[in-house]
C-alpha cells in the first residue's frame, strides 16, 4: 500500500481543447438530429393543417380593414402556416417536393377570357426562369424550386436574410417571397409576397400584396446590386391594371428580363396555395419562347403529350381539385407495366383529339407512352392540357384579350348610358 | 512437475528457458487447475523454498483470481467459485499460515492473495470465519505476523465493499487497527501497517463515525499518529485525515481547530511528503465546500443533506498567510519539469481553491503580500506575488478584482517581456491568461481591454511566443482566452486588425525546433483553433486562406518515409493536431453559406488526406480525423456520397474499434452525420453499418457509454432511409426492446441513474427515428406489433419518476410520433395506456420550452389519431 498520489493540475486549463472539440461535435450532432426530427414533425402537422383548412371564398377586404384587425388574431391564424414554410424550407426528400409544390399559388392556364378583366385584374410579363419560393430567416436565405430542391442558399438584404447584427428584425422575423430566378442577370424577380418581416400576407388581397411588395422590397435594400451580405439582386416586376394600355405595355414592353408569357392576377384574390383560377397564365409566340410544350430533348413532339394520374378503377385524371376524368386505362397495360394507383403516366393525344359536350370534356384520344419523369410531383392540370390543345388547334390570341377588354368597356358604358337616359 | 525449478526458470534471464517454463506452467494450469493452485499455495507456504519462487507462486495465484479486463475477471471469479471446496480450504489455510512466515515478501504476497480470495468469497457468504481467524490472536502474535495481519486487513478493506462485512466484524477490524496505530504500539512497522489499513477501512466506519465517543477516539489516534517520529507514519496519518475530510466532512467541526494547528505545523516544519498531505487536507475541504455551495447556492434549509460549515471562511485569517509562505518555496526550473509537484505548487493550488470557496474575502488578505513582493529583487518574491495574484482571479467578484487588474495589467505586460527570470515570466503569462479567462468577455460589464491597450496586449503575447517553450506555451494560453472573450463580440472583433499576424505567429510557433517541449505545439494549435472559432465574418477570407496552409502541413505528414518509432509518435501527434484544426475550420466555414461554398472547393483534397491519415495507427488521430469527417459530411451534404466508397472501410474499422472506445463512439456519431447528409443515398452502406452496430450492442467488451449513441444512430439511419429500414426492423426492435426492459427501472448511484437516462434517451431517439422514417409509407403497419411494448416502456419510465428533462422531451416526442405514424391503429392503445394522459399533461405544463414544444406536437398527433 503505497502512498496515494495527490498531484493536482497545475497552471493548466481545466478542459482540453480536444475535449472541447469532441463536445462541440456532439452538440452539433444532437442539434442536427433534433432539427431533422423537428422538421419531420412540422412537415406532418403542416400538411395536416393545410388539408383541414379547405380554401373558402372569403369576403373581400380593403386595406384599411386589414389594418384594423387586431394583430394577435391575424397572427394566430397565419402564424402556424408561415412557420411551417420556414421550417420546411430546410427539408429534403420526395415528401418535401410534393409539399412545396403545394405551397405555391399556381396559375391556371387561360382557356377563356375572364369577365371584368380591366376592372378586377392585373397583368404583368412573367420573367423567364425558375419559379421558386425564397425564404429568409435566421440570418440566411434559401430559395426552393417547385420540386422542393434548393436553388440557392445565400445571404441577402431581406429582413433576417443575412447574419448581420443591425439591430432590426427580431428572431421571429422572416420573409417568404414568390419569385422567378432569371439566369441571365442573376436576379430574383419577385412576383408575389407571402410574408414580410414576420407579417403574414397570405390572407391579404393581391392588390394589397403588390402595394406592399413595391414599397417594402425597395426599402429593404434587396434591390441593390449584389455585395458580400447580399449575394443576389431582387427586383419587383412592373404590374399593370389590365386595361388596354396595361395589357399593351405588358405584352410589348421591353424590360430587363426575357418574357415567358403574361400573368393575370385577380386583384381581390388572397394568396391561395395550389391551382387557382384567380391567377392565370397566357402565352403566344411573341411573348414566350415556350408556347408549345417540348419533350425531354427540347423538341416539340408531333403529338401533344399529357401527364395524368392513375386512380383506382383505372381512371386517368388531372391534378385539379376535384380531378377531371380523361379516360380509363386498359387493364392489360396496368398489369404488363406493373402500374399502381397514384402513378403518373404520360400519354400522347391521338388524332381523335379532345371532344367536348356542353363545355365539358367528353372524350380524349389517349395513347399510353409510359411512366412520367420521376421528378414530376403532379399530373397536368385540365387548363394546361386544354391550353396546349388550343395552341395547336385554335389558339386564344392577344387580339381576343384586347377585344374582350374593349367590349367590356362598351358594355360598361351601355348600361350607364341607359341609366342616364332613363 | 518439479515446480520450484520451473518457477525459477520462469524468472531466468535466458529467454528460451523462460519461455519454456512459462509454457509448462500454462500447460499444467490448463490440464489440472486445482492441482496447479494447490501446488502454488504449497510453494508459497513452504519455508524451505527460495523467496523468489514463493513470491512468483503468490503472484500467479493472484492472477488466477483477478484481472483488469472486466469480462476476464468475471470468468475467473466463476472459475474459483466452482473449484473443489476441500482444495480451496487447503489453499486458504496455506495462505493464512504464510502470514506468520519470517520472510517478509512471502507474508506480503500472501496478504494480497487472501484479500483477492475474500473479494470473491465474502460477497457469496463464503469464508465467514476469515476476519475472526485473522483477529483471533492478533495480540499474542509476533511482531512480523501482527504487521502482516494488519496489512491483510488493509488489503481486505480495499478489496471488498462495506456491505458484505457486518458491523460486528467491522468493529473488530477497527479495534485491531486502531490499537495497532496507537502511540503505545512500540513497533513502527506495525504502526505503519495499521495506519495504512485504517486508510482503507475508513469507508467501513460509517456507524463508528456517528458515535461521538468512537469518533473522538478514532480522531485522536489519527491526530496522534501525525506526530509520530516516523515520517512514513506521519504521512500515512495525514492521508487518513485527507480521506476523512471528504468522507466525513460533516463530522469535522469539533476537530477542525486542532487539525489546523497540526497541518500548519506540518506545512511549515515537516518533510515535504508530509507537508504536501497537510496542504492537501485543506484543498480537499475546499473541494467539499465548493461542491456544497454549488449545489445549494449558499441557500441552506434545515433539511439539506450536508450543510456547509464554512471551515475555510473561518480559517482564512490563518490559512491564507500559511499558504502564502509556501509560495516562496519554489524549486529552480520547476516549470520545465512536467512531473514536478512541490510545496509551492500545492500551496498555490490550495490558495486558488480557497479563493473559489470564499470569494471576495480573500482579496484583502492577499493584496498586501502581492504589493510587498512584486517588485522585490529576489525572483522568488516576484514569482510568489504574481502566482498569488493569478490564484485569486477565480472566485472573487469582478467588481472586486477589476480595479486591481486595471492597476496591474501594465505591470504584468511589462514583466512578461522584461523580467530577467524565466520562472517569473511563465507565471506572469499564466496570470494574464487567468485575467482574460475570468475577467474579459461579454459577461463582464466594465472591459479591462480597451482600444487603447488591445494592440499592446497582442504585441506582448506574440513576442512572448518566441520565449522559452514553457513561457511561450503560457502566452499561447493567454491568447486563447483573449480570443475566447471576443466570441460574442458581434460582426466586428477588436482582434480583426491583428488576425493575420496572430495566425502567422501561431504557425511559426508550431514550427519551432523545441515545439514539443512543454506541449508548446499543442498549445499553439489549440489557440489557433480558438482564434478561428471566435473569428467573425470580417476575417472569414483569412480563415479560408488558412485552409490550404493546414492542408499542406497535413500533406507533409503523410508523405511516406520510413520513420523511427519516436518519429512516428511525433508524426501522429502532429496529425492529430492538424486534423483537429481542420475540424474547427470546417465547422466554422461550414456554418455560413457564403463561406461554405468557397470552402468546399477544398473538400476533395481534405477528404483524400483524411483517408491517408487513417493509415496511421494512433487512436487520437483516428478520433480527430473522424470528428473532422463528421463536420465535413455536414458541410458537403448529399455530395458526400462520392467519398463513401473509399471511406466506408475506415468507418467500419472505427465501429469495430472496441479497445479505443472513444474512436468507436465518435464513429457512431459520424454515421449519424452521414445519414443526415446522404439521406436515401446511404442505403448501399446500411447492411454493413447495421450489422456492425448490432454486433457492438451484443458485445460485452464494448464500453457501455457507446451503447446509447448506437441506439440513437438506429434512429438516424431509419429517418434517412425510410421504409428501406424494414429489413433491419426486427433486429433493431429486438435489441431496443431488451435494452428498454433493462432501463425501465433504475437502482443504483447517481452515476448509474445518469447512464440509464442516457440509455433511455438513445432508445427513445431510435423509436422516434423509426416511426418518422416509416411515416407515409405503405409499410407503417409493420410497426403496429411493437406499439404496445413501446407504450409500456413509456408507462414504465414515467412511473419510475426519475427521468431527466432530456429523456422527458424525447419520450413525449415518441408518443407523438407513434400516434402520428400509426394514426387510428394507435388510438385505442394510447387511450388504454396507463399513464399517457398524465404524462402528456405533465409535459404540457412543463417549464422547459423543449418539453412543451414536443408535448404540443404529441397532443396534436394524438388528437388526430383519435379523431380519425
Amino acid at each position: 500500500m503505497a502512498p496515494h498520489d495527490i498531484r493536482r493540475p497545475f497552471k493548466r486549463a481545466a478542459i482540453s481543447d480536444q475535449q472541447k472539440r469532441r463536445e462541440l461535435s456532439l452538440l452539433r450532432q444532437a442539434q442536427n438530429r433534433r432539427d431533422a426530427q423537428q422538421q419531420a414533425r412540422c412537415l406532418a402537422s403542416s400538411i395536416l393543417s393545410l388539408q383541414s383548412a379547405a380554401p373558402e371564398s372569403q369576403p373581400e377586404q380593403s386595406d384599411t380593414e386589414i389594418e384594423t384587425v387586431p394583430e394577435s388574431e391575424q397572427e394566430s391564424e397565419a402564424f402556424s402556416k408561415d412557420l411551417d414554410v420556414r421550417q420546411a424550407s430546410k427539408l429534403r426528400g420526395p415528401e418535401v417536393r410534393k409539399w412545396f409544390a403545394r405551397q405555391l399559388m399556381l396559375p391556371e392556364w387561360m382557356i377563356d377570357v375572364p369577365d371584368r378583366l380591366a376592372q378586377d385584374w392585373y397583368v404583368f410579363a412573367r420573367p423567364a426562369g425558375k419559379r421558386c419560393f425564397v425564404v429568409s430567416s435566421n440570418g440566411t436565405t434559401v430559395s426552393r424550386q417547385r420540386n422542393g430542391s434548393i436553388l440557392h442558399h445565400f445571404p441577402s438584404a431581406l429582413p433576417a436574410g443575412a447574419k448581420i447584427r443591425d439591430g432590426s428584425g427580431s428572431a421571429q422575423s422572416y420573409c417568404i417571397l414568390d419569385c422567378i430566378f432569371h439566369e441571365l442577370d442573376q436576379t430574383y424577380y419577385v412576383i408575389d409576397m407571402v410574408c414580410w418581416n414576420g407579417y403574414s400576407l397570405y390572407d391579404c388581397t393581391a392588390e394589397f400584396r403588390f402595394y406592399w411588395l413595391n414599397s417594402k422590397l425597395e426599402e429593404s435594400g434587396a434591390c441593390n446590386a449584389p455585395s458580400h451580405y447580399h449575394k443576389f439582386r431582387f427586383s419587383a416586376v412592373p404590374v399593370y391594371n389590365c386595361d388596354s394600355s396595361g395589357l399593351y405595355s405588358a405584352y410589348t414592353g421591353v424590360g430587363p428580363y426575357a418574357k415567358d408569357g403574361l400573368l393575370f392576377y385577380n386583384k381581390h384574390a388572397l394568396y391561395q396555395t395550389g391551382n387557382t383560377p384567380l391567377a392565370l397564365v397566357w402565352k403566344d409566340e411573341n411573348c414566350s419562347q415556350y408556347v408549345i410544350d417540348t419533350d425531354g430533348k427540347g423538341e416539340i413532339p408531333s403529338q401533344q403529350q399529357v401527364v395524368l394520374e392513375l386512380q383506382d378503377d383505372r381512371k386517368l385524371v388531372t391534378s385539379d381539385d376535384p380531378p377531371v376524368l380523361f379516360g380509363c386505362l386498359d387493364g392489360d397495360i396496368i398489369e404488363k407495366s406493373g402500374l399502381h394507383t397514384g402513378n403518373l403516366l404520360r400519354f400522347a393525344i391521338g388524332d381523335g383529339g379532345l371532344s367536348f359536350a356542353d363545355g365539358k370534356l367528353e372524350k380524349a384520344d389517349l395513347i399510353y407512352l409510359g411512366k412520367s419523369n420521376r421528378a414530376r410531383a403532379f399530373a397536368d392540370s385540365y387548363s394546361k392540357v386544354l391550353f396546349q390543345f388550343m395552341v395547336r388547334h385554335s389558339p386564344l390570341k392577344i387580339d381576343d384579350l384586347l377585344a374582350s377588354i374593349n367590349s367590356a368597356n362598351d358594355q360598361e358604358k351601355t348600361p350607364s348610358d341607359i341609366e342616364m337616359v332613363g | 512437475m518439479e515446480v520450484t525449478q520451473v518457477l525459477l526458470n520462469a524468472q531466468s534471464i535466458d529467454g528460451a528457458v523462460r519461455k519454456n517454463a512459462e509454457e509448462s506452467l500454462k500447460h499444467f494450469q490448463e490440464q489440472n487447475l486445482t492441482g496447479f493452485l494447490l501446488l502454488l499455495s504449497g510453494e508459497l507456504v513452504s519455508e524451505e523454498k527460495p523467496v523468489e519462487t514463493r513470491k512468483l507462486s503468490g503472484l500467479i495465484l493472484k492472477n488466477a483470481l483477478d484481472a483488469k479486463d472486466q469480462q476476464r475477471k468475471v470468468e475467473l471469479v466463476q472459475r474459483w467459485l466452482s473449484l473443489d471446496g476441500n482444495a480451496k480450504s487447503q489453499i486458504k489455510a496455506g495462505l493464512l499460515k504464510t502470514l506468520s512466515s519470517p520472510v517478509s515478501d512471502a507474508r506480503s504476497t500472501a496478504s494480497q492473495v487472501i484479500a483477492k480470495v475474500a473479494g470473491i468469497e465474502l460477497p457469496h457468504k463464503q469464508w465467514p470465519e476469515l476476519v475472526g481467524s485473522l483477529l483471533s490472536n492478533v495480540h499474542q502474535l509476533p511482531v512480523h505476523a501482527k504487521q502482516a495481519t494488519l496489512e491483510t486487513l488493509g488489503y481486505l478493506c480495499e478489496e471488498v465493499s462495506p456491505d458484505v462485512i457486518d458491523q460486528d466484524q467491522v468493529n473488530k477490524i477497527l479495534t485491531a487497527v486502531v490499537q495497532g496505530m496507537s502511540a503505545s504500539e512500540g513497533n513502527a512497522d506495525v504502526r505503519l501497517a495499521a495506519t495504512r489499513a485504517l486508510y482503507n477501512a475508513l469507508g467501513f466506519a460509517q456507524a463508528n463515525f456517528s458515535n461521538d465517543m468512537e469518533r473522538d477516539y478514532l480522531m485522536r489516534v489519527v491526530c496522534e499518529a501525525t506526530l509520530s517520529p516516523e515520517v512514513r507514519i506521519r504521512q500515512a496519518a495525514f492521508e487518513c485525515l485527507v480521506s476523512i475530510s471528504s468522507t466525513y466532512y460533516e463530522k469535522l467541526a469539533p476537530y477542525i481547530q486542532d487539525i489546523f494547528n497540526i497541518t500548519a505545523k506540518a506545512v511549515r516544519e515537516d518533510e515535504e511528503p508530509v507537508a504536501l498531505q497537510a496542504i492537501e487536507f485543506w484543498s480537499s475541504i475546499c473541494d467539499e465546500e465548493i461542491d456544497i455551495l454549488e449545489e445549494y447556492g449558499g441557500d441552506f434549509t434545515g433539511d439539506s443533506d450536508i450543510p456547509c460549515f464554512y471551515f475555510i471562511k473561518q480559517a482564512i485569517p490563518a490559512l491564507v498567510p500559511m499558504l502564502l509562505e509556501t509560495l516562496l518555496k519554489q524549486e529552480e526550473d520547476q516549470d520545465q519539469d512536467e512531473g514536478a509537484w512541490n510545496i509551492a505548487m500545492a500551496g498555490g493550488t490550495c490558495l486558488g481553491l480557497v479563493a473559489r470557496t470564499v470569494g471576495d474575502d480573500i482579496v484583502p488578505l492577499v493584496v498586501p503580500f502581492i504589493e510587498e513582493n512584486i517588485t522585490k529583487q529576489d525572483w522568488r518574491q516576484r514569482e510568489a506575488a504574481t502566482y498569488a495574484f493569478g490564484s485569486i482571479l477565480e472566485g472573487p467578484s469582478p467588481t472586486k478584482l477589476i480595479p486591481l487588474v486595471n492597476v496591474a495589467l501594465n505591470f504584468m505586460l511589462s514583466a512578461l517581456t522584461k523580467d530577467p527570470n524565466s520562472h517569473v515570466k511563465d507565471t506572469t503569462a499564466w496570470t494574464l491568461g487567468r485575467i482574460f479567462e475570468f475577467l474579459h468577455g461579454s459577461a463582464v460589464d466594465s472591459p479591462i481591454i480597451t482600444q487603447a491597450n488591445c494592440q499592446q496586449i497582442v504585441v506582448v503575447l506574440l513576442q512572448s511566443m518566441k520565449d522559452t517553450p514553457n513561457v511561450a506555451e503560457k502566452a499561447c494560453g493567454a491568447l486563447y482566452f483573449l480570443a475566447q472573450g471576443y466570441e460574442e463580440v458581434g460582426p466586428s472583433s477588436p482582434l480583426t486588425p491583428f488576425f493575420q499576424e496572430i495566425v502567422q505567429s501561431l504557425l511559426t510557433v508550431t514550427h519551432r525546433e523545441d515545439a514539443r517541449e512543454s506541449r508548446l505545439r499543442t498549445a499553439a494549435y489549440e489557440t489557433l483553433n480558438e482564434v478561428v472559432r471566435c473569428s467573425t465574418d470580417e476575417t472569414a477570407p483569412l480563415v479560408l486562406q488558412l485552409v490550404p496552409v493546414i492542408i499542406m502541413e497535413l500533406h507533409n505528414t503523410v508523405e511516406g518515409q520510413k520513420l523511427s518509432s519516436d518519429e512516428r509518435e511525433k508524426q501522429s501527434e502532429l496529425q492529430g493536431l492538424l486534423c483537429g484544426c481542420l475540424q474547427v475550420i470546417i465547422q466554422k466555414l461550414g456554418s455560413s453559406e457564403s463561406t461554405k461554398y468557397l470552402f468546399l472547393q477544398y473538400a476533395d483534397q481534405i477528404m483524400g488526406l483524411f483517408l491517408s491519415v487513417f493509415a496511421c495507427r494512433s487512436a487520437t488521430v483516428h478520433e480527430e480525423a473522424m470528428l473532422a469527417i463528421g463536420a465535413l459530411a455536414y458541410a458537403t451534404g448529399p455530395d458526400f456520397v462520392k467519398y463513401m466508397p473509399e471511406f466506408y472501410r475506415y468507418l467500419e474499422m472505427g465501429l469495430q474499434n472496441f479497445e479505443e472506445y472513444q474512436v468507436c463512439a465518435v464513429t457512431v456519431g459520424v454515421v449519424g452525420d452521414i445519414c443526415r447528409a446522404l439521406e436515401e443515398k446511404v442505403v448501399p452502406y446500411c447492411d454493413g453499418i447495421m450489422t456492425q452496430l448490432l454486433k457492438n450492442l451484443s458485445s460485452n467488451q464494448l464500453h457501455r457509454s457507446v451503447k446509447p449513441p448506437i441506439f440513437s444512430c438506429f434512429g438516424d439511419i431509419a429517418l434517412a432511409v425510410g421504409e428501406y429500414f424494414e429489413k433491419y426492423l426486427m433486429w433493431a426492435m429486438s435489441a431496443l426492446q431488451s435494452a428498454a426492459e433493462l432501463s425501465t427501472h433504475t437502482t443504483g448511484d447517481d452515476e448509474l441513474i445518469e447512464y440509464i437516462n442516457t440509455l433511455r434517451n438513445g432508445i427513445l431517439e431510435a423509436y422516434s427515428g423509426i416511426f418518422q422514417g416509416f411515416k407515409n409509407s405503405p409499410k407503417t403497419q409493420l410497426l403496429i406489433p411493437y406499439a404496445p411494448h413501446i407504450l409500456q416502456f413509456l408507462d414504465g419510465i414515467y412511473m419510475e419518476k426519475d427521468m431527466d428533462d432530456v429523456v422527458m422531451k424525447t419520450a413525449i416526442g415518441v408518443l407523438g410520433d407513434l400516434a402520428d405514424t400509426l394514426g387510428s391503429h394507435a388510438a385505442s392503445l394510447i387511450q388504454q395506456s396507463v399513464s399517457s394522459k398524465d404524462f402528456l399533461n405533465e409535459c404540457l405544463s412543463s417549464e422547459d420550452v423543449m418539453i412543451k414544444e414536443s408535448a404540443e406536437w404529441a397532443k396534436l398527433a394524438i388528437s388526430r389519431a383519435i379523431s380519425v
